[in-house]
């Protein structure tokens, strides 16, 4: 299974890379919204996998309860990022005209 | 336990939520913001002298002992730091009164300026790795919308490079976190050195320590600088001062932190990587700080040439050089605000940044001229004001280490420093005056008194070595002796 997992992982994160490294913006930001799906599994898979037990203390058979909370706190921080970032690209298309990252290198006489 | 230790972080945090829910009362903001800074400036002297009496203060958050809940650690150099940022942000904040402008002030500019106080006091505090994460984040997501206030074209141009290096590093920090919490079963600091120190630093735990390196590197604009001096230019001079002032120092705090507490055992390959890193940062700075004929972006360069240059003195890990450190890094913070404040200035009385279209301007500013050029002299660390003690001591401590090429390159960025600050000196402020007092751009009202406070904190600083020496000494006392800090953290409860 932990196998398994981290061929996920490694096709996520090559997909957003893939995708972080075109030219329109937003296919960056879904490429980054992909890397941190692909990071969010890897820390589940590092706090060691465990099917059917539970988050608690109750006998020898328990999941480690601090991935999952560490990836519930990553996962709100990626949502309210990724959402801001939607919000900047929509902004900066609407100001600048473009968006594809080449065009947004800037001039010298700005 | 004391219940102190988390006040620099929530007294910021509440007071911009309650200027959130009262709306856009820009005289509100601007007198609970400033007060809310005075309040959390004494709070942290307060803390100063606590731990100066009683050793490291920690507060275990809901009472859950040390590594399964969150510690929030308060040592002598993280309680300097809150100090120090404390005063660069009544400073800067009593610059934006004058200079932000309505448009941003009622855009919410004081609620997020605190948030991103928030999570800088909270980096400095915090005990416990992923809440460190979270504590970047707060500041990050702050520092995206204060550079994109106020939406022209080349804060957003730029501020979407920014957003996107920021979250990548975030990525890397979350995937440094799984592999970590992965080798070594926690994520406590304390913990995590006591782990590291038992069973002793193998390449799995050097990789990742690296990786760590990387990722704070990037936020440091150490040697991953390429984001800097973009960002660090477009947004309007208050931001831009607290950007310059404070974010690359989180990144510095969390590579000192990591690399005097947790990963101090293989200093033959971090530390080393840490001095290239250090070496490379300092050169590549100095060719752009003189490359540039713009006085924004030599001000960036200057705060990349800064980074390298503290980094020598962890790089050295003996105790004179760690010291200088810290005095560099106290001084660094102050001396950045000041010079990209005064740059701000300049700017607006011009018009423009170019140093070839402004001349003459102490000719009706010369305070404003005086004041720069101690700035500059005390940004190249001229005696007796405050960059020099930190130069000499980080200098000798690299000669102490044999690494003697390290310092060389740091005593040759200097003059490069000081050769770049000059420049703009000559060509801003000497030479005929281009414009008459009616023609220039703006006025200086208003503008001169955070300067003034803070040229006066930069020579009383470099004046009163002696008065700070005992507090810094501590600092490098717990730096260089992990066992306190993690006995502070668990207090004498079983660790497990």
């Amino acid at each position: 299974m932990e196998t398994l997992m981290s061929f996920l992982v490694g096709i996520l994160i090559t997909i957003g890379t893939y995708l972080v490294l075109t030219k329109s913006l937003l296919r960056i930001i879904l490429g980054t919204s992909i890397i941190g799906h692909g990071v969010h599994l890897l820390i589940l898979t590092m706090g060691g996998l465990k099917s059917g037990g539970p988050p608690l203390l109750e006998d020898v058979s328990y999941t480690d309860a601090l991935p999952q909370a560490l990836i519930l706190t990553a996962i709100v921080i990626n949502f309210a990022v990724t959402g801001l970032f939607l919000v900047l690209a929509y902004r900066s298309y609407k100001v600048l005209g473009t968006d594809d990252m080449d065009q947004l290198r800037g001039t010298e006489d700005e | 336990m004391n219940n102190v230790v988390i006040l620099p972080i929530i007294i910021p945090f509440i007071a911009g939520i309650i200027m959130v829910i009262f709306g856009r009362n820009i005289r509100l903001h601007r007198w609970l913001s400033i007060f809310t800074m005075i309040a959390t400036g004494i709070v942290a002297i307060t803390l100063v002298s606590q731990v100066q009496t009683q050793g490291i203060q920690t507060l275990q958050l809901g009472g859950w002992q040390a590594p399964f809940g969150i510690s929030m650690v308060a040592d002598m150099f993280s309680v300097l730091l809150i100090v120090t940022t404390c005063l660069v942000a009544v400073t800067c904040l009593l610059f934006a009164f004058k200079s932000i402008g309505k448009e941003r002030e009622s855009y919410y500019f004081y609620p997020i300026f605190l948030f991103l106080i928030t999570g800088v006091n909270g980096s400095f505090l915090t005990g416990d790795l992923f809440n460190l994460f979270v504590c970047f984040e707060v500041m990050l997501i702050s520092s995206y919308v204060l550079i994109t206030i106020g939406g022209e074209k080349g804060q957003l141009r730029e501020s979407i490079k920014y957003v996107l290096i920021n979250v990548l590093s975030s990525f890397l920090f979350l995937i440094a976190i799984a592999y970590l919490y992965a080798v070594t079963g926690t994520l406590n600091l304390a913990h995590l050195s006591l782990r590291i120190a038992e069973v002793g630093q193998d390449g799995l735990i050097t990789t990742v320590a690296i990786l760590l390196l990387i990722v704070f590197s990037l936020k440091a604009g150490l040697f991953l600088f390429f984001w800097l001096p973009g960002s660090y230019s477009a947004p309007p001079t208050a931001i831009a001062a607290i950007f310059g002032a404070l974010l690359t120092k989180v990144g510095i705090y969390a590579i000192f932190r990591m690399f005097t507490l947790v990963f101090y055992h293989e200093p033959q390959i971090t530390h080393l990587l840490i001095a290239i890193m250090g070496a490379l940062t300092m050169i590549l700075g100095a060719i752009g700080a003189v490359a540039y004929n713009d006085i924004r972006m030599i001000l960036a360069y200057n705060v990349v040439i800064a980074v390298g240059f503290i980094m020598a003195g962890l790089a050295s890990f003996t105790s004179a050089a760690l010291m200088g450190s810290i005095y560099y890094l106290i001084h660094d913070i102050i001396i950045k605000a000041v010079i990209f404040l005064l740059g701000g200035t300049m700017i607006h009385l011009a018009g423009t940044s170019k140093l070839n279209e402004m001349s003459g301007l102490i000719r009706n500013h010369p305070a404003l001229g005086w004041m720069f050029f101690i700035s500059a002299l005390s940004l190249s660390g001229i005696p007796p004001l405050s960059g020099f003690i930190g130069k000499v001591l980080i200098t000798q401590g690299t000669f102490e280490a044999d690494l003697f090429w390290l310092g060389a390159i740091g005593l040759i960025t200097s003059l490069m420093v000081l050769y770049s600050i000059m420049k703009i000196f000559l060509y801003g402020f000497w030479g005929g005056t281009l414009l008459s007092t009616k023609m220039e751009k703006g006025t200086t009202k208003g503008l001169l008194l955070p300067i003034s406070i803070l040229t006066a904190v930069t020579i009383a600083l470099g004046l009163g070595v002696e008065g700070i020496h005992v507090y810094v000494d501590q600092a490098v006392y717990t730096l260089l002796d992990p066992s306190l800090y993690i006995s502070a953290v668990f207090g004498g409860n079983p660790i497990p």
